[in-house]
């Protein structure tokens, strides 16, 4: 995986979520339907490939299931479903990345599915990063901490914390959402 | 040599809070009026230990009023004081101050000296009861005063005869003279007049005397100190050498050169002294609020006090397994079909080993649940005292060892269970005798493993629970349907429900309706199910049946569309194959199965979690029939797996609670797999 | 250096009067009845015995008694650790066969004091 860095000039303001934070960010990047994000290489444990996971019972659509990580049983999110996207047949380069979640009850280590990891970002500045507009992109910006301009286009960076928040995943109204969205794909 | 002797006050605490413990149990089985001597004895050891060591580590607090306590047992242990039941109580309450003493010393919190000196008081009063009754009031003589003039002292002329025996008491002459002789300058004239012949004489005995001199000021105290140990196997006379004062009676002497010093100072002053220091310090420090009970805190903690031979045998049995681990790599190193049946050896070896090593390791975690029942007897005194009661505390199983995460659960609900008993089971004596019942009730505590679960049993010969009452209750409330015929079961299930009591008068002792509702819930969060069974005027029995631990539990794996389920072993009752004359379709309800006389509400699974590709019909695949708090269903599944061991996985760590489900395990093959949570099971049915 | 045989079955005690002793160079064995003292003390000698005098299983003046028949301990120094200061109670170690007394409380350079009296 090659490392690149952003040579772009500090643009916008910083985003609140990273005032005065140290120089030298590094996210890692991953392709979902065609869109880039990036989420905090702190907060990623390993990536591996997909492998089936065990059904939890009664579990919103986007809860895959969940996975043994060397003896611990952690829960598995389809990311393309929990932002309400198509889902598609897992394939080789599927993967799982894994996250430590920041909670009340303490971190737990949850997994991602996601097309495809692309590479490691490193933002030089801080202030590289914008606050995200609210744009017509299907992932609601609530999830998103900023913005990162690159060459290639946008990469979205995600607040994982909150995304895969498993109180927030399990609120009525994100069971609602999810099952509206898989019954109108599936139609 | 500066010693720290800080470091040993930890032990201090430990030990002493156990000798309360011990105490506590001592004086909760003495009987007043026929006290067992060995009881008392005991009891008292513990006492005298404290105060020893408080002494040592300067507790004076605490060795002040653990003295009054000791000396008060020390007349019960030699007869001179009846033990009765106030004697008892009073005793009781100052282990209970004593251990909110050593608590706050513990904590460098400030200790209750009001509540302490209040309790002393009444150990006093106790004593002197006593020694008005019989009289034999002892008391110190006073030191007469003696008002001579102090004569001018340069030393000592000491006359040391001492008896034969001396040295058979591992005293030596010798070392007492060059004891001597730091105090001053000391010359020694030995007499040897009665030295018999060599024939004659006995080498073990001592057959000289000695005159000696010692020119020095030290005070007769100081000299006679040095002959404390020897007092009773010699003659002494000491006797101050003077300047140029005229002879006087030596003991008037003695007495004046004592007088002279009055400020030296004695033992007893010595301790007051330090424990008002103490004092000071202990005032200074934090002022944190005290803990109710220290036993309660050391129960919580982290850390496990194992035995030795536990530790052995977990180091056998890995001794066990890199042997057989060395045998299966000799054969794996050039292994040829020949020998496949050694390799089936080697491994039917290795799952011994496992399973042995696992149970053994498991019981490292096994306490005696007598650590949670050493406390009734204390609650059984006090409640029944306080209904005015007479009950009988019958003990059963103690020994019985129960997984330590699982002991600190169940302690909170027995003790619930105990108080209902002893407030609404058992009756007032009165009542008892009314009825033909010996008058003192009975409260039964067993505790025994049986076929892999661990029961315990709150038993009681009151009462029993009125059905009429909590079938009107059920009624009112509308948790039963008018007209319905309920089994005794059904009804005395209510009272678990919350809200729901039907105690005419609310007592402090057991509280209003609260409680049995959060009993069961506690029962339940360590994997346990608890059952009554009751007769009217005969008394009740709660049983609460546990998992030996909470870490492994055997399992049934059965599938469900592509799902994989493990049912709890312990739970099942037997798997039966559906015939659709025993299935029962009630229009609209749910579907119930005859099974041994009984209509049984089918569960399917399938339906219940939403699985994919499932067998649906009745016929085509299993129905498991599972028990749990008394209830029985039929869990419908496709097929059965085979039976395993499988050790318990959070699933709640990373994700959440999942309802119906009680944890998770790895598979053989690696993938998760779902334990049932068959109570939990039963409650979301929506059948049920 | 001497071999000290601590007899108590306040686990507080021994640990002080151990470490204490050891602290001066001394061999110490511990022991925490009278029985345990006696198994102890009927395969090796020591130089002092301390003991506690009341303690379950055997306590102090059954354990001085028996240990005064032993033909090893027959003039070993013992000496018993009381708590109590009264003549009675003192006495009670030396009608056994005791050879003095330590009061309780003590501190360490009071029972440092003592030991050297008793081993020169």
């Amino acid at each position: 995986m090659e490392t690149r860095t952003t040579d772009l000039a500090p643009v916008g303001k910083r985003s609140p979520q990273r005032e005065a934070v140290a120089e030298n960010l590094q996210y890692l990047t991953f392709n979902l339907a065609g869109e880039s994000y990036g989420v905090d290489i702190l907060k990623v444990q390993e990536i591996r490939g997909w492998m089936p996971v065990t059904k939890v019972p009664n579990a919103p659509v986007f809860i895959r299931g969940v996975m043994n990580l060397r003896g611990a049983i952690v829960p598995v999110v389809d990311l393309r479903l929990r932002f309400g996207l198509e889902s598609v047949e897992y394939t080789k380069t599927t993967v799982v990345i894994v996250v430590t979640v920041h909670a009340d009850q303490g971190d737990r280590v949850i997994g991602m599915v996601v097309d495809g990891v692309s590479d490691v970002l490193n933002i030089n500045n801080a202030s590289d990063i914008k606050e995200a507009p609210n744009f017509g992109s299907s992932v609601s910006t609530e999830f998103i901490n900023g913005l990162v301009a690159l060459d290639s286009g946008m990469v979205m960076l995600l607040d994982v914390d909150r995304l895969l928040s498993v109180e927030e995943m399990f609120s009525l109204e994100t069971i609602r959402n999810s099952n509206a969205r898989a019954i109108a794909h599936a139609s | 040599m500066a010693i720290d002797i800080g470091q040993f006050v930890q032990t201090f605490f430990d030990e002493s809070l156990e000798g309360l413990d011990v105490m506590e149990a001592g004086l909760l089985a003495l009987s007043p009026g026929a006290a067992d001597l060995e009881q008392i004895n005991t009891i008292f050891r513990a006492a005298h230990s404290i105060k020893g060591g408080s002494g040592t580590f300067g507790f004076s607090e605490v060795t002040g009023f653990t003295h009054a306590m000791e000396t008060l047992l020390d007349k019960m242990r030699e007869g001179s004081l009846v033990v009765t039941a106030e004697t008892v109580n009073t005793l009781l309450e100052s282990v209970d101050c004593l251990r909110e003493m050593l608590v706050s010393l513990r904590e460098k919190a400030d200790i209750d000296d009001a509540q302490a000196e209040n309790l002393r008081i009444r150990l006093l009063s106790l004593l002197e009861q006593k020694e008005t009754a019989t009289g034999a009031a002892k008391e110190e003589s006073a030191a007469p005063s003696l008002t001579s003039p102090a004569a001018e002292i340069i030393g000592w002329r000491i006359e040391f005869l001492p008896h034969p025996q001396l040295m058979h008491s591992g005293n030596d002459p010798v070392r007492i003279f060059r004891e001597l002789s730091t105090l001053g300058e000391l010359t020694a004239q030995a007499d040897c007049s009665c030295l018999p012949r060599l024939a004659e004489m006995n080498p073990e005995d001592c057959y000289l005397s000695w005159q000696l001199e010692l020119h020095s000021d030290a005070s007769h105290e100081a000299v006679a100190e040095v002959f404390a140990w020897v007092e009773d196997e010699c003659e002494l006379h000491i006797e101050p050498l003077a300047a140029p004062m005229p002879a006087t009676p030596p003991k008037a002497q003695e007495a004046a050169a004592s007088a002279d010093k009055p400020e030296a100072p004695t033992a007893s002053t010595d301790e007051t002294r330090q424990g008002e220091l103490v004092l000071e310090r202990r005032k200074i420090g934090d002022r944190r609020q005290n803990e109710r009970r220290a036993s309660a805190a050391a129960a919580d903690s982290g850390s496990i006090r194992v035995s030795i031979d536990k530790v052995d045998s977990v180091i056998n049995l890995v001794g066990e397994l890199v042997t057989t681990q060395s045998m299966l790599g000799a054969l794996g190193a050039d292994f040829e079909m020949s020998r496949l049946d050694k390799l089936h050896e080697a491994l039917d070896q290795l799952d011994r080993n496992t399973r042995d090593l696992q149970e053994h390791v498991m019981r490292i975690r096994m306490l005696p649940v007598s650590s949670v029942f050493s406390r009734f007897s204390r609650i059984v005194h006090d409640v029944s005292g306080k209904l005015g009661k007479q009950v009988e505390l019958i003990i059963n199983g103690e020994q019985t060892e129960i997984d330590k995460t699982v002991i600190e659960k169940i302690g909170d609900p027995l003790v619930h269970l105990v108080r209902n008993s002893l407030d609404h089971g058992l009756e007032p004596p009165e009542e008892r005798l009314r009825q033909d019942k010996p008058e003192t009730g009975k409260i039964m505590l067993d505790a025994y493993h049986k076929s892999g679960s661990i029961f315990i049993e709150v038993g009681d010969d009151g009462r029993g629970l009125d059905r009429e009452a909590l079938l009107r209750k059920g009624l009112e409330n509308g948790l039963l349907k008018p007209g319905e015929d309920y089994s005794d079961e059904q009804i005395y299930e209510l009272i678990f429900h919350p809200g729901l009591s039907t105690a005419k008068q609310i007592s402090d002792v057991s509280g209003r309706g609260v409680g049995m509702d959060v009993v069961r819930r506690n029962i339940q969060d360590v994997g346990g199910n608890i059952q009554i069974a009751s007769e009217r005027g005969h008394g009740t029995k709660i049983t609460i049946c546990l998992p030996l631990t909470l870490a492994i539990l055997d399992g049934q794996l059965v599938t469900v569309g592509q799902d994989c389920y493990i049912i709890p072993l312990l739970s099942i009752i037997e798997s039966v194959q559906a015939r659709n004359e025993m299935i029962n379709r009630v229009a609209g309800k749910n579907e119930l199965f005859r099974f041994r006389g009984e209509h049984l509400p089918v569960v399917r699974l399938y339906e219940l979690f939403g699985a994919q590709g499932a067998v649906t019909d009745l016929e085509k695949g299993l129905l498991v029939v599972v028990e749990a708090d008394g209830r029985q269903v039929g869990l419908f599944v496709d097929d059965l797996l085979g039976q395993q061991q499988v050790s318990i996985k959070s699933l709640e760590k990373n994700f959440r609670r999942v309802p119906g489900i009680a944890g998770a395990t790895i598979l053989g093959d690696g993938r998760v797999g779902l334990i049932l949570d068959i109570s939990g099971l039963i409650r979301i049915n929506p059948a049920m | 250096m001497a071999t000290i045989l601590v007899v108590d079955d306040s686990a507080s005690m021994r640990q002080m009067v151990e470490f204490t002793l050891k602290e001066a160079g001394h061999q110490v064995i511990v022991a925490e009845d009278g029985q345990v003292a006696l198994n102890i003390a009927q395969g090796a000698s020591a130089d002092l015995v301390i003991t506690d005098v009341n303690m379950p299983n055997m306590d102090g003046i059954t354990l001085i008694k028996e240990l005064r028949a032993l033909p090893a301990y027959k003039f070993t120094p013992i000496l018993t650790l009381t708590t109590e200061s009264t003549t009675e109670k003192k006495m009670e170690g030396k009608g056994a066969g005791a050879t003095g007394w330590i009061v309780k409380p003590f501190n360490p350079e009071k029972l440092l004091a003592t030991v050297n009296k008793v081993l020169g």
